[in-house]
């Protein structure tokens, strides 16, 4: 007992206020990313396996717009807006005409489309990682630590987008079809809502996200064909955590994720620390398959 | 035995028509019409198929032979959105309200259809409301919190907010306290003066002879018989024949 009392008397609190600064920034990027996963699945039953292709794909975009205009937050509204372009057209080219069949068709179908992606990306833009200079280089003193604005930005610019896709999930005409769609496509169809239109729109809003979230991100990594796979994994660890489809869930599941990890790597260095994604993902298939954070099933 | 709207072009005729689903032959060659205006009763045993004849007029199964008319025009093989806009209201047997949905959201799911007025939509939810107070005190609900009778008071109303020319209810009553099946016997009557025609699928034979003017009665997949609905009773052999259990 005593050592227990000892381990934990031994973290400085400025450590464990630093990492959950740390895992709550984290958490709402991946929130980001997560949410058009998510709504995605939930609307269409398509397991986007794309999604990580249209966040780099955003971040190429959002270079090629810093090239022109070299603005970084022009390059992060209109690098969205083209590829959620890019996904209305995508869908309506690959998955539309797969409505209704066996989920494995849509699985092939979006696989390769991120091959596809990924060697298009490596093609016009070579192997080389390139950067995106992030739009201020502000610090400030976080205990001992110097930390930048930018990523306090970064995650509050999440929320943001998070919380515009709430509220037009929330109100409005749209917003309602979505949801009427979500719980009943059939229904929905029966209403008179053109279901079909109303998933091209998710597919949009979903591929827009993911730029979005590839442009806010790229300053932090570099950017290169393979950088969605990473983003992509924990994101699908997320989702499943946080009850497929669910929006709400796969928030809370993307900051407790990231929560978690971050207080790891106190003990552990990051790159073990993703073991702890793995572990929670494990334990919520065995003892709660349909995710932590929905109401439990009745 | 005659046909009801003979001068008239039907509101919906269904010719010959034929469903699968997978490899089980659903549908024999139903043939039936609803003229506008009418009140039409679809009697028949449990599986017979009738649930299938509302859910192919409605587009959601296509039929592998056969034609649906709407006011004369061919309309098989329209996605059911295109017929929902173009006058079907479809009020399923198991209901199907958007559970999440507040009763308002759910309405709002038929009402929101482009070039209907503020004011048009406002008289359709007062319309609603007027028959179904129940569902004005609990706008704000979410529509799985509802009792049965409730939700079947919505999803009825749901259709409503599209102004169909025509409502497919199924099953109605079914699993209905007694007083919620006078409302609902009550609704029908109300639709049918405002010109609403309704094709009505029930296990409730008095209340669908009371309500109908004409009822078919099928039995595996076609339609065996069919009469205006003041010719039969209850006691009627032919009820005997298709119903008895």
């Amino acid at each position: 007992m005593d050592t227990v009392v000892h381990f934990f008397r031994d973290i400085p609190l400025d450590l464990l206020l630093i990492q959950t600064v740390n895992g709550i920034v984290t958490g709402l990027i991946l929130a980001l990313i997560a949410s058009g996963l998510t709504l995605i699945f939930g609307i269409m039953d398509v397991v986007n396996f794309a999604h990580g292709e249209l966040f780099m794909l955003g971040a190429y975009v959002g270079i090629l717009v810093i090239a022109t205009t070299g603005n970084f937050w022009l390059a992060l509204v209109f690098s969205s807006l083209i590829v959620a372009i890019l996904g209305a057209i995508i869908q309506i080219a690959t998955l539309r005409p797969l409505l209704g069949r066996d989920p494995l068709n849509t699985i092939l179908a979006t696989f390769g489309l991120s091959l596809i992606l990924q060697n298009y990306a490596l093609w016009q833009f070579g192997p080389i990682s390139r950067k995106i200079d992030e739009p201020i280089t502000a610090h400030f003193q976080l205990f001992y630590l110097e930390y930048p604005w930018y990523r306090m930005l970064m995650a509050f610019l999440s929320a943001a987008i998070i919380g515009a896709l709430y509220a037009f999930l929330k109100y409005g005409k749209f917003g309602i079809w979505i949801r009427a769609t979500t719980q009943d496509r059939v229904m929905a169809q029966a209403m008179g809502i053109p279901v079909p239109w109303v998933h091209t729109l998710v597919f949009a809003l979903g591929a827009g996200m993911a730029a979005a979230s590839g442009v806010l991100f790229a300053p932090m990594v570099g950017v290169n064909h393979t950088m969605g796979l990473d983003w992509v994994l924990k994101a699908f660890i997320v989702v499943v955590v946080g009850g497929m489809g669910n929006l709400g869930g796969s928030i809370a599941a993307a900051i407790f994720v990231s929560l978690l990890e971050s207080y790891a790597s106190i003990w552990v260095n990051p790159s073990q620390a993703v073991i702890v994604s793995f572990v929670v993902l494990i334990l919520t298939l065995l003892f709660r398959p349909t995710g932590l954070f929905v109401p439990t099933p009745k | 035995m005659s046909l009801g709207a003979d001068s008239t072009t039907p509101l919906v005729l269904v010719e010959d028509v034929h469903t699968y689903y997978g490899k089980s032959h659903i549908l024999h060659g139903v043939t039936l019409q609803v003229a506008p205006g009418e009140v039409v009763g679809l009697l028949g045993r449990n599986g017979v198929g009738k649930s299938t004849t509302l859910k192919t007029i409605m587009g959601l199964v296509q039929p592998s032979h056969g034609s649906v008319l709407l006011d004369g025009n061919a309309i098989t093989g329209l996605p059911p959105h295109k017929l929902a806009r173009l006058g079907i209201g479809y009020v399923p047997e198991d209901r199907r309200i958007f559970r999440l949905l507040t009763v308002m959201e759910n309405l709002r799911t038929g009402l929101d259809r482009h070039g209907v007025s503020e004011e048009r939509k406002q008289a359709l939810l007062d319309k609603a409301f007027k028959y179904f107070p129940r569902l004005a005190e609990r706008r704000n609900q979410a529509g799985g919190t509802l009792s049965g009778g409730e939700q079947q008071m919505l999803a009825i109303a749901r259709a409503m907010m599209l102004e169909p020319k025509i409502i497919l209810l199924d099953e109605p009553t079914e699993g209905l306290m007694p007083r919620m099946v006078s409302q609902i016997r009550e609704i029908i009557d109300v639709l049918h003066q405002e010109g609403v025609a309704i094709l009505l699928v029930e296990q409730n034979v008095p209340l669908t002879l009371d309500a109908s003017q004409r009822v078919y009665i099928m039995e595996k997949g076609a339609v065996r018989h069919h009469c205006a609905a003041s010719e039969i009773n209850v006691n009627d052999p032919v009820i005997k024949q298709y119903l008895g259990v």
